[in-house]
């Protein structure tokens, strides 16, 4: 599968695309789960913007639960995916804490800002397609497509 | 695809043996270069969904089909609620009723051509398109659940609108069974201020030319000739249906196992037909189709008063509405006998052959027009139902052209700004708040819907009426 050159950032962690026919995957890999997540929605708003033309000006809590670490994971995206759509905003800046099947998370970002930004689209949901949270030797990776 | 796992029984016509799980055989509709070119994946997801309970008949592809989520895109599969059949979300797609709405203007080209610039700009500047967008239309608690149980006809009542219309728009604009009350705060949040709106990625709003007619007497029935202006306007249930798609997914997930359905996918996530789960999907799935039927018909009021700005002479009544992503209850001959299927179009146009009772008289003779969506440079097509389409797979046919390339390669591949060019020196004016946006969505980005639609033709799915080409383009 064509991947995009991985966007390396602080302590080996990264994140990239995949391709998936109409839509796109999301990809997180860092040295802990949690990092992988936030890795992941990075990916999620390079889907739409350059993250980091996105200004951390506001905070926004998120909290979610599911039954396993992939379901987890797919609650983490499509919260911030409701965020997004419900507040208008992007988001260039992440924080998670697991806890069990439990995360408590923040997003930091403004809001949209067509002239700036450039939205190319809107993500309409996190899929199960490809759906993996998993340690791969000395690292995580976490990804699933995104519906656009 | 390999074609070694197929058995070919027509030109157009292939076939995939019950094996395992499967419980009935996996039917693809296409051309030979049209299956060499589908992903493996269709395969699997076509094999996947012939293992569900209560699946009839077989599981189909359409010729446009791709990898999609658990279901392929271009996936049709009908279940029996008497035979333990099942509801999926993952068989209807995020964006719950996204479809294909067109209206006729009684213009010609000339009268576009005078006035082109300054119809895309208005048309731009007055339809909300693009990420963060939103409408004028803000609804509270009320006039939320009356807008998910009334549909288009709820925004014909408020003004969007004239009665006329909604004899053209499956259901006549109302989709029965929709219980708001199924639908979470969540969803309807997100909603509150999308009324109205076009949406990104794929969904855009056209001006169009008639260039071909292929069947004469239909285009004839449906008001169709030759030079004819018509506008295509493709959206679907913004994000109250992608919120709806989501909850519901996960919930099925939960569920299958529950029921003891064993998922050799998640994403075929689903419920049975007779199970608290499957009852309130339906109830906010039918909302959502809801949600979709009235948005297009807000939209088509502001195109309405667009027109009437800069181009008085212009008479927009509307010729259909069709939604692709949507699980019906329908009656269908099977076996010699009558019964009542739910049968999920994931990706793919109902084409109700002439005759059929649910199409308004004036086209009852012609059969149901089915409005397929090409790429924002080639074309669109507007095809009729025929009578053998109910034996091929439910009465169903193809909804678009189908992606070729992924988004990614295609941001790689085109910039945004040279293909506006392009298309400009063509004639086709592209309006759109996102050069990357139009970059991903690059003509040669999508397969040859011309060879999706003859397929479609071949295999007795739909019959090929006439062939559409845009002249304006609205992208969100």
């Amino acid at each position: 599968m064509p991947v995009q050159e991985p966007h390396v950032t602080a302590g080996a962690a990264s994140w990239e695309h995949y391709a998936h026919g109409a839509d796109i995957g999301v990809r997180g890999y860092a040295s802990c789960k949690a990092d992988a997540f936030v890795q992941a929605a990075l990916a999620l708003t390079a889907v739409i913007t350059d993250p980091a033309e996105v200004v951390a000006r506001e905070s926004v809590a998120i909290e979610c639960e599911a039954p396993d670490d992939e379901l987890l994971f797919a609650e983490w995206l499509n919260a911030l995916v409701y965020e997004m759509a419900t507040r208008r905003m992007l988001f260039g800046r992440f924080a998670v804490r697991l806890d069990g099947r439990r995360l408590s998370g923040e997003a930091w970002g403004e809001p949209v800002d067509a002239a700036r930004h450039h939205p190319a689209v809107e993500v309409k949901g996190a899929t199960y397609t490809t759906l993996r949270v998993a340690r791969e030797g000395e690292r995580w990776v976490a990804q699933t497509v995104v519906d656009v | 695809m390999d074609l070694n796992l197929l058995r070919q029984r027509s030109p157009t016509r292939w076939e995939i043996t019950p094996k395992g799980a499967m419980r009935v055989p996996a039917i693809i509709y296409a051309s030979e270069p049209l299956v060499r070119d589908m992903d493996h994946k269709v395969y699997e997801q076509a094999v996947n969904v012939a293992a569900l309970p209560g699946i009839v008949t077989a599981s189909y592809a359409m010729p446009d089909a791709h990898w999609g989520y658990g279901f392929p895109i271009g996936g049709v599969a009908a279940f029996d609620p008497d035979a333990g059949g099942v509801v999926s979300a993952g068989g209807v797609g995020f964006d719950i009723s996204c479809g294909v709405r067109c209206l006729h203007t009684g213009l010609r080209r000339a009268d576009v051509l005078a006035v082109q610039k300054e119809l895309a700009q208005a048309l731009y500047t007055r339809i909300p398109a693009g990420v963060g967008s939103t409408g004028s239309i803000h609804l509270n608690d009320r006039e939320m659940d009356a807008m998910l149980a009334g549909g288009a006809q709820w925004a014909v009542a408020r003004g969007w609108g004239l009665a006329e219309d909604l004899e053209r728009v499956e259901e006549h604009g109302q989709m029965s069974g929709a219980q708001p009350d199924r639908v979470s705060k969540q969803a309807k949040k997100r909603q509150r201020d999308e009324m109205g709106t076009l949406g990104s990625g794929n969904h855009y709003l056209e001006v169009q030319e008639v260039t071909a007619v292929f069947d004469g007497d239909i285009a004839s029935r449906f008001g169709l000739a030759q030079g004819d202006i018509v506008i295509m306007i493709h959206c679907g249930s913004r994000g109250l249906g992608h919120q709806i798609g989501t909850e519901f997914l996960k919930r099925m997930a939960i569920a299958a196992a529950q029921h003891g359905i064993a998922l050799a996918d998640r994403e075929l996530a689903c419920a049975p037909i007779r199970s608290a789960v499957g009852q309130d999907y339906l109830g906010a799935m039918r909302a959502a189709i809801n949600c979709a039927l009235a948005n297009r018909q807000i939209l088509t009021d502001l195109v309405r008063k667009v027109f009437r700005d800069v181009v008085p002479q212009a008479q927009l009544p509307l010729l259909y509405d069709v939604s692709h992503n949507t699980c019906k209850v329908e009656t269908h001959r099977v076996d010699g006998g009558t019964r009542e299927l739910y049968v999920h179009r994931k990706g793919a146009t109902r084409a109700f052959g002439p005759g059929h009772p649910d199409l308004p008289e004036a086209l009852r003779d012609a059969g149901q027009p089915v409005l397929i969506g090409g790429s924002m440079g080639t074309g669109s097509y507007v095809l009729a139902g025929t009578r053998e389409s109910e034996a091929r797979a439910f009465s169903s046919a193809c909804h678009g052209a189908g992606r070729a390339m992924s988004r990614h390669q295609a941001l790689r591949t085109w910039q945004g700004r040279k293909v506006v060019d392009d298309l400009a020196a063509r004639g086709i004016l592209i309006k759109s708040p996102s050069m990357r946006g139009i970059a991903e969505e690059a003509p040669e980005a999508y397969k040859d819907v011309s060879a999706v639609v003859d397929a479609a033709d071949a295999a007795g799915l739909a019959r090929k009426v006439a062939r559409l080409e845009p002249l304006v383009c609205i992208k969100g």
